[in-house]
């Protein structure tokens, strides 16, 4: 990375927004998916429909969220509706093309976990637990995973699983007759990451510029397997980087964490 | 009818130890003040139900409010974890406290089935989740016409189901609008509701298909002007986050959190003082 006009988040931001298609129905959960939507929406994506799990459909927030319920989402939405209705009729009535999550574990098989680490009844950390996830998971009919990449995140088996990847992989999920695919990338500050078509184990299909194969095994917790052929993630573009800086700037200006230009 | 009243009489007389109490809205809303008037009054036994527990409930699950919480989302939004109900799952201080887990839609969908008298929801989710395994309460059905495996959950029906709204008329009737979480569910599930509102007017003036709940499913309206602060409140003032950012510092040692509830709930006469000081204060003379 060194040289790099840009940092490894903004990287991972950038590679994450340009998996979200124009038009495209986004649930989208707080924090690092949260901006990439927004960054697609506001470079490659203009069209593109994001739903938060507060109410707001259509959500065009002048600056990023500080919570999933800020007023800026309503205000600026197409409509906003009641949280069961969210759920109920937009989710479940498979109106939601893409869930876009982050989660605090990950396993090979992308199943997900933001319940505990540790044990359940006696927690190390007691996380803030499921929120919309579990069937944001079941329901979307693609889910997009947004992380940073550590051996703490990426581990060989979850404490606790709160919302379902691939299970145990192959057939696993099929079987559970879930409406949705599941996941279809999972992009972290290293490289993208797909399932495999018949393992469903996640594999590197993408490494980011200067990332070498050892840095992403030694961020995870198994024998990381890599595609046939990896390709190098294209760097940030200018637009990106500038829209993304405006952003983040504009976003720290309002919520009172940096002084106005 | 809804009684026109104080919020320390509501409290005093709709809130007893040991009810089951919903204190909705989905960071927006909040009801603070009636948190802290609990606190106040020193309410203890409770199961407090909410999606997304955040300051209100870590103060009175430090204070020790409550021996059992259903939850889905428990975080201080936008900061961090919430220290007290870390402290009370992982430590049990103040005391052991009961945790009953569920997801968004699961919870959304109970407060449904209890406004609409039901016994249970039925939702799409959990094939494959751990959650049932912790949870009893979560349980799977067939569908009796097509025999899908369907999730389903108990219907929700607190005691007491306290929120904050806009505006009520003279009548206690209740308006409010912008980002509306489940709250118009738990007031129809619960067998008593107490809202807090910023003004009472002559007339709502309330569109049709705006959300009213009319005074005959409330047992109490109290005026309360910034009864949601630090959270906001759609029209009328933004969120505070200097307070939700102080919080995570107050909260994280036993010894400043007690401190904090005693000087800003326990020993002022009401909310209006804890008011002040948010108002009067930079954010480092808030911890």
């Amino acid at each position: 990375m060194s040289g790099a006009n840009y940092t490894t988040t903004e990287m991972m931001t950038v590679a994450a927004s340009r998996l979200l298609k124009n038009g495209a129905v986004c649930f989208v959960g707080i924090g690092l998916p949260s901006t990439a939507a927004n960054l697609a929406r506001l470079t490659h994506a203009p069209d593109i429909v994001l739903i938060y799990e507060s109410g707001p459909i259509g959500a065009k927030p002048e600056v990023l969220p500080l919570s999933i319920g800020d007023g800026d989402l309503a205000e600026r939405a197409d409509t906003v509706v009641s949280t069961p209705e969210i759920f109920r009729y937009w989710l479940q009535g498979g109106r939601v093309d893409v869930g876009f999550l982050g989660a605090a574990q990950i396993d090979k098989f992308a199943n997900i976990n933001t319940t505990v680490i540790g044990n359940y009844k006696k927690p190390a950390t007691r996380l803030p637990g499921a929120g919309g996830a579990p069937e944001i998971a079941s329901c979307a009919k693609e889910v997009v995973l947004v992380l940073k990449q550590s051996p703490r995140a990426f581990v060989q088996k979850l404490d606790f699983l709160t919302s379902v990847g691939y299970l145990d992989g192959g057939e696993a999920r099929k079987k559970l007759g879930l409406p949705g695919k599941g996941p279809v990338a999972v992009v972290t500050d290293l490289c993208i990451m797909k399932p495999d078509e018949t393992t469903k184990e996640l594999t590197v299909v993408q490494l980011h510029p200067g990332v070498t194969r050892e840095q992403v095994q030694k961020a995870t917790g198994w024998e990381i397997k890599f595609a046939m052929n990896v390709k190098e993630t294209p760097a940030p573009t200018e637009t990106e980087l500038r829209v993304l800086r405006d952003l983040l700037q504009r976003t720290a200006v309002a919520h009172g964490q940096a002084p106005a230009a | 009818m809804a009684e026109i009243t104080s919020l320390h009489a509501a409290i005093g007389s709709l809130l007893h130890d040991g009810d089951t109490v919903a204190m909705e809205g989905f960071t927006h809303l909040i009801p603070f003040a009636a948190g802290h008037e609990a606190i106040r009054q020193g309410r203890k036994n409770l199961t407090l139900i909410r999606m997304t527990p955040d300051v209100i409930y870590d103060q009175m699950i430090g204070a020790g409010c409550a021996k059992k919480l259903i939850f889905s989302w428990g975080g201080n939004p936008g900061v961090g974890s919430l220290h007290r109900l870390r402290d009370a799952v992982e430590k049990d201080w103040p005391q052991q406290m009961e945790i009953q887990e569920h997801g968004h839609g699961d919870l959304s969908n109970a407060y449904v089935a209890g406004a609409a008298n039901l016994p249970f929801a039925v939702l799409r989710a959990y094939a494959g989740s751990e959650l049932p395994n912790y949870n009893k309460n979560i349980r799977f059905i067939e569908c009796p016409f097509t025999g899908e495996k369907l999730a389903a959950v108990p219907a929700i029906r607190p005691d007491v189901t306290v929120i904050h709204a806009q505006k009520a008329d003279r009548k206690g009737n209740v308006l409010l609008w912008g980002i509306l979480g489940v709250q118009k569910e738990a007031v129809l599930a619960a067998k008593r509701a107490i809202v807090t509102v910023e003004e009472i007017v002559e007339v709502l003036d309330a569109p049709p298909n705006a959300c009213v709940l009319p005074s005959w499913t409330l047992a109490a309206v109290c005026h309360v002007p910034g009864g949601a602060r630090p959270s906001y409140a759609h029209g009328y003032y933004d969120r505070d986050n200097r307070f939700y950012q102080a919080w995570d510092e107050i909260s994280r040692d036993r010894e400043s959190f007690s401190q904090w509830i005693k000087k800003h709930i326990l020993e002022t006469a009401d909310f209006a003082e804890f008011q002040k000081v948010l108002k009067e204060n930079a954010k480092e003379q808030l911890v």
